[in-house]
């Protein structure tokens, strides 16, 4: 039996933590906040203000630097220059520790649970407290707390019986439980249900009524739209703006992907004979698996593909070169069938995928450049001839101008390099070349650059398909446009009769002239 | 097939079981500081050559200051910086624990050969007998538990601690937080790579002092290469023990009853006496096999009690360095 002063301690405990909860809300404000990782930019002078009790979307594509930030913030990356100031006070985050301690808690994407311990193990772990552990006390305050957020758990579970939402949901109330006043959640929604979804942001909002600063990072707009009420956009490591909720999304969209200044200045080339087709194409489940999709692409044509990151572009695009079957429907190149057959016979029939990935996918860490061309090269000797290869690779570094020599390796290029080695070992001729953000990361002159050769492949028939997060580049480049969302083509555009507002609209699920949001 | 009985039956001796327990002591102590080092995520593979150089230590220092209890923490020392190389290499220059280990293992192996070469067939020294009094006058329980020496008793009363510390206090519940998810740990405010050197440095201690124990208790005296691998069985028990200290007690007991059966045997089978006193070794392989059978595990995730008892996943992050970018 507890003694009567330890209830009453207890009592004045859940008081005071209570009287935290309601009245002592935090404002937080960043000040130039600079983070660099070897050249990358990752934040570059970021000013952020969070309001005490608000709900706060930080919203960007993959790679603007929000993850960075929120490290910055939670003490897991020290900012190279730049202050946080909390209350009115600057602070210095060394570790997460000292974030703990100033009240700020952070949610990772996947949830930094310890999945062979239990429920209660996980929820005690790193608190402070006395030596000998109390698991029957801390149940009791879990089980307190779970009672009012209403989530449920079997303290005496290993956490790997959890569903990810779940273990979200324990974080959660341990980073409370902890004190915290300032919540940050990276990519919560990734891998959880629609169910749990909605749990999760009844429960942002109930914080937020209490006085908890919530950041909500996401790169779903329509996420961002339906929970804050302050929404920061992020693009390549700057603040591109910020807003008020609601606002209508295609503002949000036109700060993400920036301004169409110039439109459609090129050269026609005229289109040929079909050189990709799609024939009710869809998968068994998941995305692309709704609607069927039907396509032609013509030699000399350049398609562009926009959407939300993780819209189903991915998919299609690996549909188009056998790295994904379809269930349904038939893939033809150039007339012929290839449905059902694997990446090395799309190969034989010219057609060649890039994907966005150009360290992981697209080249060979530790290999030089001499060594990837001589690996592209389909030459069936069984000895390789370093001398040809040496003098072949030079001259392609040379034609393609990568900075770097022919003895450089692959990962000691800048983004740029890559991408113009990528091309270089492109075969001489293509049916249809397949990209995932072409000139990602690239400055302005090596992506028009890349763009130029690209462009130059159509007159001997290439069809181009790629997909981008840049409306300028889609515009620019493309004849047509495929837009998509929620695993499925939405609009099918073109580039010439279209503008950066129905783009927009049509990115955040909205078709021009509809009211409302699908779901 | 009667010869086997014979042997199994005088297993139930009351001497032979005292003296499984009280010959268990060494392995007892290495097996406690291995558990808790791979726990925090450090593999120390060089056990056998770390207590054979602080068996040495230990030997050396007890034999010539004729105080046989300054042996243990001499023993502890070498123990202590054999591990702490371990760490060292591991957390701040990235190096590969096995690799290290390995190595480490053949030099102090060597070194404990050359250095202890003018000690071989010096007189013991050997810790004290002493019976708890009143404890040690019940019957079979007082000779099998009590009838032993202080060494003995505190490679038991290690083990407990060992367990209380891990399952029952905060420290213990983090230091299996940094060997599992070391990165969850750092969020939590967790300093993983002090507290990786700190338990890598203990578990070193331990398997110093199971070396001492080895030379000043169990087989008294410096010969060369007194362990006889018995120091590699450490790190197979640790598995099999599924890195819980009170399983992996309990392994260093069967490994013990098993060497006693393959003595037992010889006089059964003397033809066979240059073979038998190896088979504990395969026997170990055998029951790792047992353990890890998937087949097995399967049935037992049937039986959430017993898989709890039996399952041995291994900290997950056990071997790889933890780095704060």
């Amino acid at each position: 039996m507890p003694s009567p002063l330890l209830i009453l301690f207890r009592a004045l405990a859940a008081a005071l933590f209570h009287e935290c909860l309601t009245s002592h809300a935090m404002s937080l404000e960043l000040r130039e906040i600079h983070k660099h990782f070897g050249p990358v930019r990752a934040n570059d002078g970021i000013t952020l203000t969070v309001e005490a009790g608000t709900l706060h979307g930080l919203l960007g594509e993959n790679g603007a630097g929000k993850s960075t930030l929120m490290k910055v913030l939670s003490g897991f990356h020290s900012a190279d220059s730049g202050e946080i100031v909390l209350d009115g006070k600057r602070i210095e985050l060394a570790s997460p520790d000292d974030a703990i301690a100033a009240g700020i808690g952070m949610l990772h994407q996947d949830p930094l649970v310890f999945l062979p311990f239990t429920v209660i193990d996980n929820f005690v772990l790193g608190s402070p407290g006395s030596w000998l552990l109390d698991r029957r006390q801390a149940t009791d305050e879990l089980a307190g707390l779970c009672e009012r957020y209403g989530f449920n758990f079997d303290p005496d579970i290993p956490a790997r019986l959890l569903t990810v939402g779940e273990r979200q949901q324990l974080e959660i109330i341990r980073l409370l439980w902890l004190g915290a006043r300032v919540l940050i959640l990276d990519e919560p929604t990734t891998g959880i249900s629609a169910d749990q979804r909605a749990k999760l942001f009844a429960t942002l909002k109930a914080l937020a009524a209490e006085g908890m600063s919530v950041i909500f990072v996401s790169h779903k707009l329509e996420e961002v739209a339906d929970l804050c009420q302050r929404v920061t956009v992020m693009t390549r490591g700057k603040v591109v703006g910020d807003a008020e909720l609601p606002t209508p999304p295609e503002r949000l969209v036109e700060m993400m992907f920036g301004q169409v200044l110039d439109t459609h200045e090129r050269d026609d080339v005229p289109l040929g004979d079909s050189n990709l087709k799609f024939d009710s194409v869809r998968t068994a489940s998941g995305l692309l698996s709704e609607e069927p999709i039907s396509l032609d692409v013509k030699s000399g044509e350049v398609v562009g593909i926009a959407g939300m990151e993780g819209s189903g572009q991915d998919t299609f695009l690996r549909l188009c070169c056998g790295m994904r079957t379809p269930t349904k429907g038939t893939v033809s190149i150039a007339g012929n069938d290839l449905t059902d057959q694997h990446y090395r016979e799309f190969l034989d029939a010219e057609v060649k995928f890039l994907p966005a990935g150009r360290l992981e996918e697209g080249l060979i860490e530790g290999l030089t450049v001499t060594e990837h061309f001589v690996l592209t090269d389909r030459d069936t000797n069984f000895v390789i001839d370093w001398d040809a290869a040496r003098k072949r690779s030079e001259h392609l570094v040379d034609q393609y101008s990568i900075k770097g020599t022919e003895a450089s390796t692959a990962e000691s290029l800048s983004g740029g390099n890559q991408q113009r080695l990528l091309l270089a070992m492109l075969p001489a001729k293509l049916k249809v070349l397949l990209m995932e953000h072409p000139t990602r990361g690239l400055d302005i002159e090596s992506a028009d650059w890349v763009w130029e050769q690209l462009l130059a492949r159509r007159e001997d028939g290439t069809s181009i398909v790629f997909a981008s997060a840049d409306l300028d580049e889609l515009l620019r480049y493309s004849d047509r446009i495929l837009v998509f969302f929620s695993g499925r083509i939405i609009g099918e555009l073109e580039a010439a009769a279209t503008n950066v507002d129905e783009i927009g609209l049509l990115i955040g699920g909205r078709k021009a002239g509809a009211e409302g949001i699908p779901t | 097939m009667s010869g086997f009985l014979n042997a199994f039956g005088q297993m139930f001796d009351t001497a032979t079981i005292a003296s499984i327990v009280a010959g268990a002591s060494a392995l007892m102590f290495a097996t406690m500081g291995e558990t808790i080092s791979e726990k925090a995520g450090v593999i120390n593979l060089s056990v056998d050559g770390s207590m054979m150089l602080a068996a040495l230590a230990g030997f050396v220092v007890a034999f010539e200051t004729d105080i046989v209890w300054l042996g243990f923490p001499a023993a502890a020392a070498v123990g202590v910086a054999v591990a702490l190389l371990i760490a060292f290499a591991n957390i701040k220059l990235s190096l590969n624990q096995v690799a290290v280990g390995f190595v480490l293992f053949a030099l102090t192996t060597e070194l404990s050969r050359f250095m202890g070469n003018s000690y071989v067939g010096r007189p013991p020294v050997a810790v004290p007998a002493w019976d708890i009094p009143g404890l040690s006058s019940i019957p079979f329980f007082g000779p099998v538990l009590f009838q032993h020496n202080l060494i003995v008793y505190l490679s038991y009363m290690t083990v407990i601690a060992t367990y209380l510390f891990m399952y029952r206090t905060r420290k213990g519940l983090e230091l299996q937080g940094i060997g599992e998810r070391p990165e969850a740990a750092h969020a939590r405010g967790i300093l993983v790579n002090k507290l990786r050197y700190f338990y890598t440095a203990l578990g070193g201690a331990l398997i110093g002092i199971g070396g001492a124990a080895f030379s000043l208790d169990v087989k008294l005296g410096w010969s060369d290469r007194p362990t006889r691998n018995l120091g590699w069985i450490v790190l197979a028990i640790v598995i099999f023990g599924g890195w819980h200290p009170l399983r992996a007690a309990i392994g260093v007991l069967l490994f013990g009853a098993l060497q006693a059966y393959a003595i037992n045997l010889i006089p059964e089978f003397p033809s066979l006496s240059q073979v038998l006193p190896s088979i504990p070794f395969p026997a170990m392989i055998l029951a790792l096999v047992v353990v890890n059978w998937k087949a097995l595990l399967k049935w037992l995730d049937r039986y959430p009690f017993l898989r709890a008892i039996l399952r041995s996943d291994p900290p997950t992050a056990i071997g790889t360095p933890f780095e704060v970018d």
